[in-house]
């Protein structure tokens, strides 16, 4: 009975991977809660908007590496993400101009553009992979750990090491200064509320003299931002690989229902609910059971409840119990 | 010439028309009530006047200035204030967000108006940090009238405010309006509970099928016995 070492061993394993995946998934569920509360359609592009913000920042990143600029023990990503936001914005405003600007003036039904938008997603995820191709690609330098496992036993005398990456301090940090911002802007300034004025009522916003324009604007360029930092995130925590991207659609999506879709502190608790189920369903948990059971015993089988090819499995199932249950999710969004 | 005038307005939403030759008008400080049975084309002859319907024959005439080709939010800018029959707030924000953004056109300061939009509605004062959906029905029309009235409208138009209320509800609202009238503004008003409205109108408009039935002060369709007999009830 080691009850200090199992716990080491499920931090290390459980818990600090899945805070640092929840704050990125509450990232990118922010991005297409907003969509949805003001655009009022399920962005399914928003993966590849992450993906092509990420692109940006590796690109950049290159760039800024072969004219020597680094950033010290942090990663010269972070440096590139400021530009890549600007281009991602730029990216997303032609979007808005060129496609979604049309099926607002006819007033499309939100399923037709959930369809429109799935045909912005094949496009931009076409163009991701002719410009970068669809290899992995490892884009963080600097510092690898802030702890490494070998530091903290020594410093502990314990036997489990915990190791905590640069990348997951920084996602979390990144994060919650985002997050912060974000509801700040929302809840303090006159733009913030009238764009939830509009996301409320539309019609009696028009009547109090909100122009729609700017709104959805400024919504695009705040959905742009937080796609490319949740993307660099992501891509800083793992690796940058497009199709990745569109596979985290899913967790997204799951993260933004499950909270309610609309709501900015939905996006948020959901994004953890996500992270911290598919992570602690898909951990094999033999080692923490073998400290905590009797002194030389030790369970048979990996005790993994799913392997963790079957992760998006996860965020599915919770997805469809939410709906069933509780379509509205649990901050009282709006029911889909 | 009237505050408002509005003459002859024929149209309708795209198909047959239902206004025919439809005419109201209100002065500054007077309560103006449009009564009649379901159908007549009440709420019409309001979002008319507000421009929410094309009519193809009429005018519309606001201090002096013909705004009959405008846009319901250019009417706001002219001094329109507009109260919906059903969702007119904004549920998810609070009742001074609600009041804030009714102010969201004014570039100068609207602390003044918030604070004479209180004094006229202390339930709206009370509950000002309380999200507006969650407030009974009563409140959330105060709260709607108070938004309309952030822009300081000249003219203040509501669809059936009483609607869904209690009768003592009811009797707080009218109070309030007659309140806010007596501040100078313009009150155009459509009422189911026709008798109350009537009671406390300056000027009584009786539509029927989309046209002018009776026209007279308040107190006077109450007396009259055909109105009586018609559309009161006996």
């Amino acid at each position: 009975m080691d009850i200090l070492n199992a716990l080491v061993a499920f931090t290390n394993f459980v818990i600090v991977p899945g805070t640092a995946y929840g704050a990125q998934l509450a990232l990118g569920a922010l991005g297409v809660t907003l969509i949805y509360g003001i655009l009022r359609f399920s962005n399914f592009a928003h993966g590849d908007t992450m993906a092509f913000g990420t692109m940006f920042v590796v690109l950049i990143t290159a760039a800024m590496k072969s004219i020597g600029i680094s950033f010290g023990p942090l990663p010269t990503a972070l440096l590139a993400l400021p530009f890549a936001i600007l281009c991602t914005m730029a990216l997303v405003l032609i979007t808005d101009r060129a496609v979604y600007r049309f099926y607002r003036k006819v007033k499309a039904a939100p399923v037709m553009l959930v369809i429109v938008s799935m045909g912005v997603m094949f496009v931009m995820n076409g163009a991701v992979r002719m410009i970068v191709g669809t290899d992995d690609r490892r884009f963080a330098d600097g510092e690898r750990f802030l702890i490494t496992a070998r530091d903290f036993k020594t410093m502990t005398g314990l036997s489990e090491g915990l190791a905590i990456r640069t990348t997951q301090v920084i996602t979390v940090v990144t994060a919650v200064v985002v997050v912060a911002a974000l509801f700040w802007f929302l809840n303090k300034t006159r733009t913030g509320k009238s764009m939830r004025a509009y996301s409320d009522n539309e019609d009696l916003a028009l009547l109090s003299g909100i122009n729609p324009e700017r709104v959805v604007t400024v919504t695009w360029l705040i959905v742009a931002a937080l796609a490319t930092i949740a993307g660099t995130l992501y891509g800083l925590d793992k690796s940058f690989k497009p199709f990745i991207y569109m596979q985290l659609l899913l967790p997204i999506f799951a993260s933004a229902i499950v909270g309610g879709l609309g709501s900015p502190l939905g996006a948020i608790a959901g994004g953890f609910v996500i992270a911290f189920s598919e992570v602690t369903l898909t951990y094999a948990f033999k080692k923490v059971i073998t400290y905590l059971g009797p002194d030389g015993w030790a369970p048979d089988g990996l005790v993994q409840l799913l392997s963790t090819d079957y992760k998006f499995a996860v965020s599915f199932a919770i997805l469809i119990i939410v709906l069933l249950f509780k379509p509205t999710g649990l901050f009282k969004g709006k029911s889909v | 010439m009237s505050y408002l005038s509005a003459t002859h307005m024929t149209g309708g939403y795209g198909g047959a028309d239902i206004l025919h030759d439809c005419e109201l008008s209100v002065e500054k400080g007077e309560i103006a009530v449009i009564v009649g049975p379901n159908g007549a084309g009440k709420s019409t002859a309001m979002k008319a006047v507000f421009g929410m319907l094309n009519i193809h024959t009429g005018s519309v005439v606001l201090d002096g200035e013909d705004i009959t080709g405008l846009t319901p939010q250019d009417r706001v800018y002219k001094g329109m204030g507009f109260v919906p029959q059903t969702n007119n707030i904004f549920p998810t924000m609070s009742v001074e967000e609600n009041l804030e953004m009714g102010a969201f056109i004014r570039t100068d300061d609207f602390k003044q108006t918030l604070e004479q939009v209180y004094e006229i509605f202390p339930a709206v004062y009370e509950k000002r940090h309380q999200n507006a959906g969650e407030l009974s029905g009563g409140q959330r029309q105060q709260v709607a009238v108070s938004r309309a009235l952030m822009t300081q409208p000249k003219l203040l138009m509501l669809d059936e405010p009483t609607a869904g209320v209690s009768p003592i509800v009811m009797d707080e609202l009218f109070d309030r309006i007659i309140e806010v009238a007596k501040t100078g503004i313009a009150v155009l008003m459509v009422e189911q509970n026709a008798r109350q409205a009537l009671d406390i109108a300056d000027k009584g408009y009786v539509l029927v099928q989309g046209t002018n039935a009776y026209t007279d002060t308040g107190a006077a369709l109450l007396a009259d016995p055909e109105v009586r007999r018609t559309f009161l009830g006996g």
